[in-house]
């Protein structure tokens, strides 16, 4: 993939402003991403995951979440390539649902209630493309079609609550392709769903996303979800990229201790009989994920870090590149390779 | 295993009447846990896991069926009888957020089962607090302080003391791990595996992740749309699945390993609405593997290796090399 980025972050910090203090959410993270590429956001509660994304569509919450510093670059359908950071309330709803396709983890929350599923399909493309709702009907049926709803033209006149947890989510997929946006922005959108509706509806993602060449920001907390949808990750901790590479060379060769201790301390199937019988315990990242109002001098996973010196709680770790497209926030980057 | 069962569930239903329509949420559940040993319920949304756990405490009353405690039936008896036997079997909760009160003290939470059943001084329950607190690794000062200042993990570790305190010999824990992030995660699995081993504890545990379970359990009880449809021991049932849906499941299951690309069998279509379950095997209608035959009757569970037993009349489906 050598085509230009459609989103270019850099740098960006998102600070929440809560009885006079702030609190970086997100402290100067970089990320690119190319026409035709997923790329994951993976982390644990807190670690600024999904405040990147909705850094990104603007939709932090008002006067609290704000973009200190930073620029989103990203190119439009139109070719053109504008700052988010610093575009108006208006243009940015010209984006939204246009250019930028959204789907989120509770697609019970993210449906209205009263309204039918096709008007909320076809109300992109009222808006945005001028369409009368019969046309936004029709393409509605088309869209249904096409994210695997059978029997499209009677779901359109059912409400959300008459489809199953699966069926919502694809339907709120329609509702963010329906405008072909070039860049889906999926914050979680299979963390509510059963494993075997999440394998239906991570396949679908995937062979829409191939469709259509769309870029893909995805935002979970699973690192099988991972593994299976995207190209490349980047993992945060505490609000930055401590770990960023191509997904396949990031997993086998993780060179960030949190990386590697995520990846460990996960449960793998078929594996527990054996470490019963050796009596091994499940490899634990001891203590927890520290308060962002409260975070540690140097290196925020310091405390937590087998691999630790002194050096490390003194600076933050820039970002160390391993390779031209691999990086780490580690300074023994070098010595800890799996 | 000569020895009797502590847990006996005997042909377990649960339904529900609603406008019109009985929701089918258990039918015909019946299984054993030895003294001692950790079963596994897993199963998606609708499977009737938790509806098991809580009927088995009798914190819902079943619709039929028995559940035979130590020589009792729980189902036959009265509220008292019932309440004299509580504290030797005790639930831990999914979400530690909205399973300890706001406004107790951990120190009020950890003796409340103490005082409802009269058991010790004031003195003698605090110190039982403590004790707890110590098994689950918390720092005696928790005992002042309030559920708020606790973060999701140590949340779940005050519920699992709580559990504690009145030294059960049984425990149902539902999902107890599933709302806490990963490296979390595997701290509280390890400290579970560790009090169980400690203290003999006899566990229903029950979670959606098969890979927790595996971990944690000696067997497992695969459930489908409120039945049974495979029980084995861990090691048995993850090397050698034999139920189609137990397979579609493992396979649904992504994994982080790269080196790991497997054919994923992805099962079309969505769980049956418990109102109107499939004839014969509930699974039919998502199954890869269903004859004309399944729709006919309900498949009995069936050994198919010692100690391993299946609900499906298929014997010529094998299993997914390892």
């Amino acid at each position: 993939m050598t085509s230009e980025p459609i989103l270019e972050i850099s740098n960006l910090r998102t600070v929440f402003r809560l009885r006079g203090r702030e609190i970086a959410a997100v402290n100067g993270i970089d990320l690119a991403i190319r026409p035709g590429e997923t790329v994951a956001l993976v982390g644990e509660s807190g670690s600024g995951k999904s405040v990147t994304s909705l850094s990104v569509m603007r939709l932090l919450a008002r006067r609290i979440g704000v973009i200190d510093d930073g620029s989103i670059r990203f190119r439009g359908k139109d070719g053109r390539t504008k700052d988010l950071v610093t575009l108006g309330e208006e243009e940015m709803r010209q984006i939204r649902g246009n250019d930028i396709g959204m789907v989120f983890q509770e697609p019970m929350t993210s449906l209205n209630p009263v309204y039918t599923v096709g008007d909320q399909i076809s109300e992109s493309l009222r808006v945005h493309r001028r369409l009368g709702r019969r046309e936004g009907i029709e393409a509605a049926v088309g869209l249904l079609d096409k994210v695997g709803i059978p029997d499209a033209r009677r779901r359109l006149g059912q409400y959300p609550h008459e489809l199953s947890g699966g069926m919502r989510q694809r339907a709120t997929i329609a509702m963010a392709l329906a405008c072909d946006p070039t860049l889906l922005i999926a914050d979680e959108p299979t963390t509510a769903l059963d494993v075997t509706i999440q394998a239906q509806i991570l396949d679908l993602m995937q062979s829409l996303q191939r469709e259509r060449g769309m870029g893909m920001l995805f935002v979970t907390h699973n690192l099988g979800v991972v593994a299976e949808i995207a190209h490349r990750v980047a993992v945060m901790y505490a609000g930055r990229i401590v770990e960023t590479g191509p997904v396949s060379e990031v997993f086998r060769t993780p060179r960030h201790p949190y990386t590697m201790g995520l990846l460990k301390s996960m449960p793998r199937l078929g594996t527990a009989s054996e470490m019963k019988r050796s009596g091994a315990k499940l490899p634990a990242i001891p203590g927890m994920v520290p308060s962002l109002a409260d975070l540690p001098a140097g290196c925020a996973f310091a405390p937590r870090c087998a691999f630790a010196r002194d050096a490390c709680r003194q600076a933050m770790p820039a970002l160390s590149p391993v390779n031209d497209h691999h990086g780490s926030r580690c300074i023994r980057w070098q010595e800890i390779s799996a | 295993m000569t020895e009797a069962p502590l847990l006996s569930v005997r042909g377990l239903a649960k339904h529900y009447q609603t406008r019109g329509a009985t929701l089918k949420i258990l039918q015909d559940i019946s299984f054993d846990i030895a003294k001692g040993e950790v079963v596994g319920l897993v199963g998606e949304s609708g499977s009737g896991k938790t509806t098991i756990g809580r009927s088995v405490l009798r914190l819902i009353e079943p619709s039929a069926g028995a559940v035979v405690f130590d020589g009792d039936d729980l189902t036959t008896l009265s509220g008292g009888e019932l309440r004299r036997r509580r504290p030797r079997m005790q639930y831990i909760f999914q979400d530690p957020y909205a399973s300890l009160s706001p406004r107790m003290t951990i120190g009020e939470i950890l003796t409340e089962g103490l005082k409802i059943q009269g058991i010790g001084s004031r003195a003698e329950r605090l110190e039982r607090a403590r004790k707890a607190l110590e098994q689950v690794e918390l720092p005696p000062d928790a005992i002042n302080r309030y559920a708020h200042e606790f973060s999701g993990g140590q949340r779940q570790r005050i519920g699992i003391a709580r559990a504690l305190t009145l030294a059960p010999d049984f425990i149902v824990a539902d999902e107890p791990v599933s709302a806490l992030d990963v490296s979390i995660q595997a701290q509280v699995v390890n400290l579970m595996r560790d009090l169980q081993q400690r203290l003999g504890l006899t566990m229903l545990f029950i979670s959606h992740d098969l890979a927790v379970v595996e971990y944690i359990c000696d067997r497992v009880i695969v459930l489908y749309l409120g039945r049974i449809m495979e029980i084995a021991t861990s090691e048995d049932l993850y090397a050698r699945p034999q139920h189609p849906y137990t397979q579609a499941l493992m396979s649904a299951i992504p994994s982080p390993d790269p080196d790991l690309a497997r054919k994923r069998e992805i099962l079309k279509g969505d769980i049956p609405s418990p109102a109107n379950p499939p004839s014969g095997c509930v699974f039919r209608t998502r199954c890869p593997k269903a004859l004309d035959a399944c729709a006919a009757a309900v498949p009995q569970l069936r050994e198919v290796a010692p100690g391993h037993v299946k609900a499906c009349i298929r014997d010529d489906i094998g299993y997914p090399e390892p």
